[in-house]
């Protein structure tokens, strides 16, 4: 007989190594793909590790993501259930609520819109690009690059001052901190909802080209929900990208050779782009979901109001789907990968965040051939106190 | 081969677009999809049969 192996006690966030998921998830995906993991209030739910059982909760919608039903798996969120929920924050609303909201976004996000923008994204990119040469290195590409690119491209889209960004940045950073208490959450979530309110109130009496203007314009919506919405866009829509390109940037130094596929091969970049998505699954936690009834996943049975936390990065870097997952491999057929989720929840920006990211990696790495690190890659800070993993900076020379 | 495609499902990620542009396209108005071509030649089916794989709400399917 073996000796039954002991429980997970909650999620674990350290990282070995910079660019892979915790140890401890890759050990427990080996051991079994689900199995029971004892949430931070004490709740007794489940852990999914493997690729194929992770993609159907995903898509099975007897799964809730709505907050007052949801257990942490960490300890720094688990008094977050309480907290009333944003008005038009859909993320956290299943269908059919969610379709409601979503319906009215996805017109502005088909990939014939992004592609739309890529004269404007390529235009973007190229003045950092000027601006990063015009000062010099040394320079933090976090901040003169990763961060400026996706943030002026959603402000653009949504109507949001650009001017504004200090104010943003600042309030999103706190919410995805994972040691923020909950009151500096709360005052977080509130001063960026008023901006937001009060942005949609000065559009209803000014409208401009936008989509916050848009969704006041059509009438669906209370200018509180838009709001939300707005909120939900804009933090959705910088900080994502952004931690992509540095920490898929800090990824690429680390593997010339990969780096040499994605510089020298217009036809790469393309399955590139989904392959540093699938490696690197900057979703550090998550996501969880709380099963409605009983259901059955890869032989396991999760009973109503039970927890089911995945591990985005752990699936994808599942052997059963992805062989040698372990592995930078900029030419693997890397579709399929969970980095923008799965099922009705799947990321509406997705579209534009491929075409940012295709964008920006080879205009980065033409402009600069001789782009290196300016700091031993272990001095490199990582994001491991952050709901969206990456990195804090990433200092280059040129 | 024909397609199905369920817009009452759809979420418009754009996936089946991204995936086989000659054979899906999305609605201007609430960017759920539009098969361009229900009965696709066979030489496509292999780029078919990925894209109802890629879609997250199962809206796409696929009768022989």
């Amino acid at each position: 007989m073996t000796e039954a192996t002991p429980r997970l006690a909650t999620y674990p966030l350290a990282r070995e190594r910079a660019f892979d998921p915790p140890d401890e998830l890759a050990r427990r995906r080996a051991e079994a793909p689900i199995q029971r993991m004892t949430y931070a209030d004490g709740h007794e739910g489940w852990l999914v590790t493997g690729y194929a059982e992770a993609r159907a909760i995903l898509a099975d919608n007897r799964f809730s993501t709505r907050p007052e039903l949801l257990h942490s798996p960490i300890p720094q969120r688990s008094e977050f259930r309480s907290e009333p929920l944003t008005p038009g924050f859909f993320i956290r609303m299943d269908a059919p609520a969610h379709t409601r909201y979503r319906r009215l976004l996805t017109g502005q996000f088909t990939v014939r819109r992004m592609k739309q923008l890529e004269p404007r994204i390529q235009e973007i990119t190229e003045s950092r690009l000027d601006a990063m040469e015009r000062e010099g290195a040394p320079a933090d590409l976090v901040e003169s690059f990763a961060l400026p690119i996706p943030s002026l491209v959603i402000c653009e889209l949504l109507g949001v001052p650009y001017e504004d960004r200090g104010k943003f940045q600042h309030d999103s950073a706190v919410l995805l901190n994972l040691s923020s208490s909950i009151e500096e959450v709360r005052a977080a979530v509130q001063d960026l909802y008023s901006y937001l309110h009060g942005l949609v109130l000065a559009k209803a009496k000014e409208p401009a080209d936008d989509i916050l203007s848009g969704l006041v314009a059509g009438g669906e919506l209370t200018h509180e929900e838009i709001g939300g919405v707005g909120l939900l866009l804009l933090i959705a829509g910088h900080e994502t990208t952004a931690n992509m390109l540095g920490l898929g940037t800090f990824a690429l130094l680390t593997n010339p050779d990969q780096l040499a596929v994605v510089r020298d091969d217009p036809a790469a970049v393309e399955n590139a782009v989904e392959e540093l998505l699938r490696y690197l699954s900057i979703v550090h936690i998550g996501p969880t979901r709380t099963a409605l009834e009983d259901v059955e996943v890869g032989g396991c049975l999760i009973r109503a109001g039970e927890a089911v936390t995945l591990s985005v990065a752990a699936a994808n870097r599942d052997p059963e789907r992805f062989e040698g997952g372990d592995t930078l491999d900029v030419t693997r057929p890397a579709h399929g990968h969970l980095s923008f989720g799965h099922g009705i929840h799947q990321c509406l920006g997705q579209q534009l965040a491929r075409i940012e990211m295709r964008i920006a990696y080879p205009a980065l790495l033409r402009r600069f051939p001789n782009l290196r690190l300016a700091v031993p890659a272990h001095e490199v800070p990582m994001r491991s106190n952050m709901a969206i993993y990456g990195v804090h900076r990433l200092p280059v020379l040129w | 081969m024909k397609i199905k495609a369920d817009t009452g499902r759809c979420i418009g990620a754009g996936m089946c677009v991204l995936t086989l542009p000659r054979v899906f396209d999305q609605s201007e108005d609430d960017g759920t999809v539009v098969v361009l071509d229900a009965e696709p030649p066979a030489d496509l089916e292999s780029g078919v049969k990925r894209a109802v794989q890629l879609c997250p709400s199962g809206a796409l399917s696929v009768e022989e």
